[in-house]
């Protein structure tokens, strides 16, 4: 029943969900501390803080995954335990997760089938997941296999998994984070059509203008408390950013860029073939990074990224040693090693567990790719003195948060260790870098500390090439962007020249080559 | 909720990994003491019999030192190779091919010997143990097959290679056909250390193998790589650490102290091939590895630890009648409980019931 009399007069209906003095705790840190949250009836609701901020454990409690050590949970009134995710959607609570939990062989109703707590006839399930589908503008055909679908296809699976439930709230974890933008522009339609229903919906995020042109209501977190509630409408995404960094924000400055000097890295007509099905191969790639420049090369995950990601870092080898020149010798045939001696620095994008070492120390991290070109190692015997040395550099020189060159390095916050990674790349004074989403699942303070540098390092005369999927950063980052998509690259533009939609576009697919021999490019929009 | 909770730690507990190994020594003497009480036997003196008795004396102190130098060789050369994730169960078969190719030395060169029979034999074994490892290192490299399942077959190809020779062309020719080579002659027997016991000169080799394996591990870059490619191998990958190097690396160099181990066996404690060269110290190494936490310091006492269990189940077995499996009930007991405690590392027990929510 409705407590709050003085915020809720007696004939109004009670929140959707109250949260009061909600507090968990894990060993070593205090994720929510007393945490309250009011989500009415039909609102879009933003929560919104830096990474570790405590926004996952928040909802994670709500969907039951987690349990609070205190405070009380309100569901439209009625005080509420919910014991697990079961629990949650019996009251009607819905979750799309940030990462989609889908069997690629088996079929979009299948899939369902598996998510749901009583799923019926298999036919009677499809035609509900076309009725559902018709209703709220979710293009999908409930008989094709899950690995045929895009990634926004993935996630109309998952939303529409939880619409067959009636949800009256919906939770939805960074959704946009894997979309085109003309992909999460239509996703917006949706949520809005559910919440003139009446659906709830809780959004995260940590794209600000996204938040500013769907929700009506933010709640700000910031190291597991509440700092602030406000409408994003009547904020700029500055003066969000800083709400969430609780400091000013500083924007990197990008000098115009001097004369382009010789090609560092040439990829010419770079062609891939992989044994696993489920990677997409690299058709005819080709372009220029040339000194002092940053390119950037936008695209939706899963069109080629890591493929190309591991062409040009050596990890793949191709078969035509011409296809990748850097510094103008042919690399393509070379490991990583050797390219790191040609001038190459890379930054791959999973950094605990490819560029970092979860379980090792930041001198020994600092060791890791440190060895090609600074001298840690001598006789085949590593020079730790050197290694620790190298490793304080870089804490101090990037402003690495850090119990000193001792710490493990998944001790570190996912900025932090960025921070570490790029700087010790860097610090190595490379000819070449390639960088895979600098700034991924990375707060603001730190991302504007990663761009900066990586524009410094340009204007120093390295060549940089920056292969991510948000489109803020390459339009912040880049002189020039190209588009992957399937496998293909879209040449490049000028970034002065073009705007978010048409790379938009183009990381849609519409650019103009012709489909490939399968005739892949079926993208429903 | 339940009484006894297990919570993650932040941090992997340092001290407990030093603890553990005590924490499992101690259960598998309590366990030991509730096993003998249930078969009938007096526990305490059965303990006794069979961990302390044999600590009394000159002789036991010296077989201790015998069993364990087996042991120390086949499970610094194991270490290394888990360490990388190369898991290499045939130390066993290694160490026979090492007893056969040392051994063999020794018999071709019968009668003719000199100085330099000894160091030959040295590398024959290492050779020959080397030669058995490259097998699997080749079939997991080259058809991705797995290093535990053709490490592990080989080991009975050369047990039956083994029985093979010592029934025809190592046979004593004035044996009375017993399968047994001729008694080496002393240009092919290993030096007694300390006399009044069997220690041999293998117990330097094993030293030897105790530092150069902590050399390789902590101060090298192919043991930096080896720890690399061991906790994360898409980080060795991007670092560009040669994998297939260090899979070669740690097969030929396990192979070649396992070799080594069975030529010390042949050309020590037994003075002649014959069908039974060891009780399983190839299988007991991977044991004594785990238990000394894949440190050589750790492996040096893990292995005096498991060779009392050896002399212990034999003395055992002679004072006090227990069955022969009592060693390998101790052994597996051993690990059993390691594996077990290793939990401890990264979480903490929590006793009490978790606060109820609001």
């Amino acid at each position: 029943m409705p407590s709050h009399a003085e915020t809720f007069p007696p004939d109004a209906p009670p929140p959707r969900l109250e949260l009061r003095g909600i507090t968990k705790r894990f060993p070593g840190c205090l994720a929510n501390d007393h945490v309250d949250l009011v989500l009415q009836p039909g609102e879009i609701h933003a929560l919104l803080g830096e990474n570790g901020a405590g926004k996952s454990t928040l909802v994670k409690m709500i969907y039951g995954v987690l349990h609070p050590d205190s405070g009380t949970m309100l569901w439209q009134g009625v005080e509420t335990i919910v014991p697990d995710p079961a629990g949650a959607r019996r009251l009607g609570i819905g979750m799309v997760f940030q990462h989609f939990s889908l069997f690629d062989t088996l079929t979009v109703t299948e899939n369902i089938a598996l998510g749901l707590d009583d799923a019926g006839r298999m036919d009677e399930l499809a035609d509900r997941i076309r009725s559902v589908s018709e209703r709220y503008g979710l293009a999908l055909d409930p008989e094709r296999h899950v690995f045929h679908l895009s990634v926004g296809e993935r996630q109309r699976v998952e939303i529409v998994r939880c619409l067959l439930q009636d949800p009256k709230l919906l939770i939805m974890d960074e959704p946009t984070s894997v979309l085109t933008p003309q992909e999460a522009a239509k996703l917006f339609e949706t949520l809005r059509v559910l919440a003139a229903e009446g659906c709830t919906i809780l959004y995260i995020s940590h794209k600000l203008e996204e938040i500013r042109a769907l929700c009506s209501r933010a709640t700000v977190l910031r190291a597991g408390k509440v700092v602030g509630a406000t409408d994003p409408r009547q904020e700029t995404a500055r003066s969000l950013a800083e709400m969430m960094m609780g400091a000013e924000l500083s924007t990197p400055e990008r000098p115009p860029q001097g004369a382009a000097g010789a090609a560092r890295l040439s990829v010419r007509h770079l062609s891939t073939t992989s044994d696993n099905p489920f990677a997409t191969n690299l058709k005819d790639v080709s372009f220029e990074v040339r000194a002092g420049e940053i390119l950037g090369i936008a695209g939706v995950a899963g069109n080629g990224q890591a493929e190309l990601m591991a062409a040009l870092s050596g990890e793949m080898l191709v078969a035509d040693a011409d296809s990748v020149v850097i510094e103008g010798a042919s690399a393509g045939h070379l490991g990583p090693r050797a390219r790191r001696s040609l001038g190459l620095a890379f930054v791959p994008e999973e950094r605990l567990g490819r560029g970092a070492v979860p379980e090792l120390s930041l001198s020994e991290n600092a060791l890791l790719s440190g060895y090609a070109r600074e001298p840690l190692v001598r006789g085949g015997m590593v020079h730790f003195g050197r290694a620790r040395a190298y490793a304080e550099t870089i804490i101090r020189g990037f402003n690495v948060v850090a119990h000193g060159h001792r710490a493990e390095a998944r001790s570190l916050s996912g900025g932090n260790l960025q921070k570490f990674i790029i700087g010790r790349e860097i610090l190595q004074k490379p000819k070449l870098l390639v960088v895979g989403q600098p700034t991924w699942g990375v707060d603001a303070g730190a991302a504007a500390a990663i761009h900066k540098a990586l524009i410094g390092l340009a204007r120093s005369g390295a060549a940089v090439l920056v292969i991510s999927q948000d489109l803020d950063e390459l339009f912040v980052l880049s002189d020039r962007i190209s588009v992957l998509f399937h496998g293909r690259l879209s040449d490049s533009r000028p970034t002065h020249e073009t705007t978010v939609e048409r790379i938009g576009l183009l990381m849609g697919g519409l650019f103009g080559t012709p489909p490939d021999e399968d005739g892949e490019i079926t993208r429903a929009v | 909720m339940s009484l006894i909770r297990l919570e993650p730690r932040g941090q992997a507990s340092k001290t407990m990994v030093y603890v553990t190994p005590l924490l499992a020594v101690a259960l598998t003497l309590f366990s030991g003491f509730i096993l003998f009480l249930a078969m009938g036997f007096d526990p305490v003196k059965a303990l006794h019999a069979f961990f302390i008795a044999p600590l009394t004396s000159v002789r036991g102190l010296g077989e201790l030192v015998v069993k364990a130098t087996p042991l120390v060789l086949c499970a610094v050369g194991l270490a290394i190779g888990f360490r990388a994730n190369v898991w290499n169960i045939g130390a066993e078969g290694q160490l026979t091919l090492g007893a056969i190719t040392g051994g063999g030395l020794a018999l071709a060169f019968y009668g003719e010997g000199g100085w330099w029979l000894l160091p030959l034999m040295v590398i024959g074994g290492a050779v020959g143990g080397a030669v058995w490892a490259a097998v699997p290192a080749f079939l997991r490299l080259r058809f991705n097959a797995s290093e535990i399942l053709t490490s592990l077959m080989l080991n009975y190809v050369a047990l039956l290679l083994l029985n093979y020779l010592v029934h025809g062309p190592y046979r004593d020719p004035d044996g009375f056909a017993f399968p047994e080579s001729r008694l080496f002659e002393a240009d092919a027997v290993l030096p007694i250390l300390w006399s009044g016991t069997r220690v041999h000169l293998g117990a330097l080799f094993a030293l030897f193998a105790v530092a150069g394996g902590w050399l390789l591990i902590a101060r090298t870059f192919i043991g930096f790589q080896i720890k690399v490619i061991g906790l994360t191998p898409a980080a060795a990958g991007y670092a560009g650490f040669d994998q297939k190097r260090i899979v070669w690396l740690a097969l030929l160099l396990s192979g070649a102290l396992a070799g080594i181990a069975g030529m010390g066996e042949v050309a020590g404690p037994i003075g002649q091939v014959t069908a039974s060269i060891s009780p399983g110290y190839g299988y007991t190494a991977i044991i004594v590895a785990f238990l000394g936490r894949l440190h050589p310091v750790g492996i040096l006492l893990a292995a005096l630890l498991m060779a009392l269990s050896f002399i212990g189940g034999e003395a055992a077995q002679i004072a006090m009648g227990l069955p022969k499996a009592i060693t390998g009930v101790f052994q597996g007991m051993l690990l059993f409980f390691l594996l077990a405690s290793d939990v401890l590392i990264r979480y903490r027990v929590r006793f009490g019931t978790r606060r109820a929510v609001a």
